[in-house]
């Protein structure tokens, strides 16, 4: 299939959309076992050059292991790690080229800055006054000048965070492995470090891949994001298309904020399939269609930000419509939140923007309100 | 404040200090006696230790003990590292208790009975009982003490440091010479110094160990000492409380500067 030049370029930022892409990292089948548990279980997954690639999931889902297999540190029980073309599963961690940044940063105690960031060229036998050169260029890639005959017990953790980081990528690695980079940091730090990371990124092309169990970090940094659970990949996607469009309700629960109601299909064949819900108390109608068989269980999930909220009846109050009394608000500043406890009982949240600057909210406690929403908003699941 | 000084807390302090000091004071003191009488002070005199310079016997045995003591640390020292090091990271093997339990079983066993295996040992393995059959008991004592301050080192050891370096191309060999001993090198130093200070002071093993020609120092401070102590002794005697008491502050200084270390590497 032959693709003209626009069509090319505007697939330069989603190759995994290219079907004439060939993926820089192919993860065929790897399974890895430690005696009876299974850590990863035949997980496939193609990772395209230059992608800011996270694996999100809560602790436990084996997304670490999954790095460490691309570092070379664990062996796949099965399964092989193509990387360019080559097949990656037997080679040590010290024949691989990939770099990995650790979560304890694992700065060396007695080198200083300069040292620890010249320790991978200097195992390659790089000559003296190249590894001046490129150790020099790195630190001021992350503008650690400064610093660069201090040890590391005499660095702040963004500091060492920041050297840790030049350690990994003065070797021009194809890949650069990230375990929770940021985790260590305080949360203004880490929110611009996160835009750094990507800047960087950017700039050098290489192809990351970050382990995280912060959703918004992930959402922030990645070009694709995969959400693991038990071994398991769930989805893999944008992060708009995981948090406007997950496939279950473990992603949908996993990212952000989420309202789900159980609910009967009526009509699944026709373009919009609608969803009879006795918990949300409407007839939900979705513009769309689903591979949910009729009078099938289902569920509508409807992110908080979605809902208008108001204490005047929409039009229609039989569809995309609940009716409850406010039980609990929120008010954080930019945002209030409000705990709805609709009349099944069920709690629902909304959240609104507050837009206008005024001290009394014309929504207060225990006021009856309706909650309805444009029907693209809401996403049905199956499990 | 629970430290202050009541009249009970001080009393028990001096009479525990006391106890523990009191002889090594008084040896002290008398090795800087002019008089020829141990128990009689004739005045202050540094004569015994001039005297100790033209004692063939104390210096040859003196040469003995520490060569034994430098020869027998160094090697303790680079196998108690190597056994510090598998038992801290070799997790659970086949054996692994009775591994390390044959590892420090020196330390809580009889000096008589280390003395006599050994000694049954160079027997029956004709081998010459001399300064070399002493310095190869002292290494298999000294071992033990050495693997135990390195494996307690090693637990404090991160690990992500080994994987860091092989991350960024450098061999398993490699990754031990250039991150893994740099770091854990306190702890190799110190336990240097112990095995250093037990070599210099041990004379039971010895005894049992030597041959015709190989007197060390404690030996032949013992024999002296049986046909009377002489102000010379007490000198002596000094001067191994100096070196030993040096090596132990030493060691225990450095100890505490790895742990502060870590501690700062680690907050």
């Amino acid at each position: 299939m032959k693709q003209t030049p626009e069509k090319r370029n505007a697939l330069r930022d989603t190759p995994w959309l290219d079907p004439e892409q060939t993926p820089h990292v192919q993860l065929l089948d790897i399974r890895k076992n430690y005696g009876d548990f299974t850590a990863v279980d035949n997980i496939s997954l193609d990772i395209y050059k230059g992608e800011f690639f996270s694996l999100l999931g809560p602790s436990g889902c084996g997304k670490t292991t999954l790095l460490r297999m691309l570092a070379g540190f664990e062996i796949p029980t099965q399964g092989r790690i193509i990387l360019d073309g080559e097949d990656m599963s037997a080679v040590p961690p010290y024949a691989r080229p990939v770099n990995m940044m650790f979560q304890s940063y694992a700065l060396f105690p007695h080198m200083n800055v300069e040292k620890n960031i010249a320790f991978g060229l200097k195992q390659d036998k790089v000559p003296k006054a190249e590894i001046q050169e490129r150790v020099a260029e790195v630190i001021e890639l992350v503008q650690m000048q400064k610093f660069a005959k201090r040890k590391p017990h005499q660095l702040s953790g963004g500091q060492k965070q920041r050297v840790a980081l030049a350690r990994s990528l003065v070797k021009r690695p194809k890949m650069l492995l990230l375990d929770e980079p940021l985790g260590a940091l305080d949360k203004k730090l880490r929110q611009d470090t996160q835009f750094e990371l990507m800047a960087i990124q950017e700039k050098l092309g290489i192809t990351f891949v970050i382990v995280t169990h912060d959703q918004e970090e992930a959402m922030t940094v990645s070009s694709r994001i995969a959400v693991m659970d038990h071994g398991r990949i769930v989805q893999v996607a944008t992060p708009t298309q995981i948090y406007e469009f997950p496939n279950s309700r473990y992603v949908a629960e996993f990212i952000g904020e989420i309202n789900i109601f159980q609910g009967v299909v009526e009509n699944s064949d026709s373009e919009n399939a609608a969803i009879i819900s006795e918990e949300a108390g409407c007839r939900v109608e979705t513009g769309r269609s689903t591979d949910i068989a009729e009078n099938a269980h289902a569920w509508v999930a409807i992110r908080p930000e979605k809902f208008d909220i108001s204490t005047e009846p929409p039009s229609d109050t039989r569809v995309n419509c609940m009716q409850g009394e406010v039980w609990d608000i929120g008010y954080l500043g930019n945002l209030s939140v409000y705990h709805v406890k609709l009349d099944s009982g069920k709690m629902a949240m909304a959240v609104r923007t507050n837009r206008a600057r005024s001290i009394e909210s014309s929504i207060t406690w225990e006021d009856r309100v309706y909650l309805s929403w444009h029907p693209s908003a809401a996403v049905i699941l199956s499990n | 404040m629970h430290s202050r000084l009541s009249a009970f807390n001080i009393t028990a302090l001096v009479t525990g200090f006391a106890f523990l000091y009191l002889p090594i004071v008084i040896l002290v003191i008398f090795s800087f006696n002019a008089s020829r009488l141990v128990t009689v002070w004739g005045g202050f005199s540094t004569q015994w230790y001039g005297a100790l310079l033209e004692n063939e016997g104390i210096r040859s045995a003196a040469a003995v003990t520490l060569k034994v003591a430098l020869i027998s640390s160094t090697f303790a020292t680079v196998l108690g590292t190597l056994a510090g090091l598998i038992l801290a990271r070799f997790g659970s093997f086949r054996g692994r208790t009775l591994f390390s339990g044959m590892i420090y079983a020196p330390m809580v066993m009889p000096e008589v009975i280390t003395g006599l295996s050994l000694l049954l040992a160079f027997v029956a393995l004709a081998i010459d009982r001399g300064m070399m059959t002493i310095t190869l008991a002292h290494i298999t004592f000294s071992l033990c003490y050495v693997a135990v301050v390195v494996q307690s080192r090693l637990v404090t050891f991160d690990n992500a440091l080994e994987e860091a370096a092989m991350d960024l191309g450098a061999t398993p060999a490699r990754t031990f010479f250039q991150v893994t001993l740099p770091v854990i090198m306190p702890a190799v130093v110190s336990g240097w110094l112990l095995s250093f200070t037990l070599s210099l002071d041990d004379l039971v093993i010895a005894s049992f160990t030597s041959g015709p020609g190989a007197t060390t120092l404690p030996m032949k401070i013992y024999s002296q000492v049986r046909l009377g102590v002489t102000p010379e002794i007490n000198a002596v005697s000094t001067i191994i409380v100096g070196l030993v008491a040096g090596g132990v502050i030493i060691a225990s200084l450095i100890a505490k500067q790895a742990r502060r270390d870590s501690d700062a590497n680690h907050p």
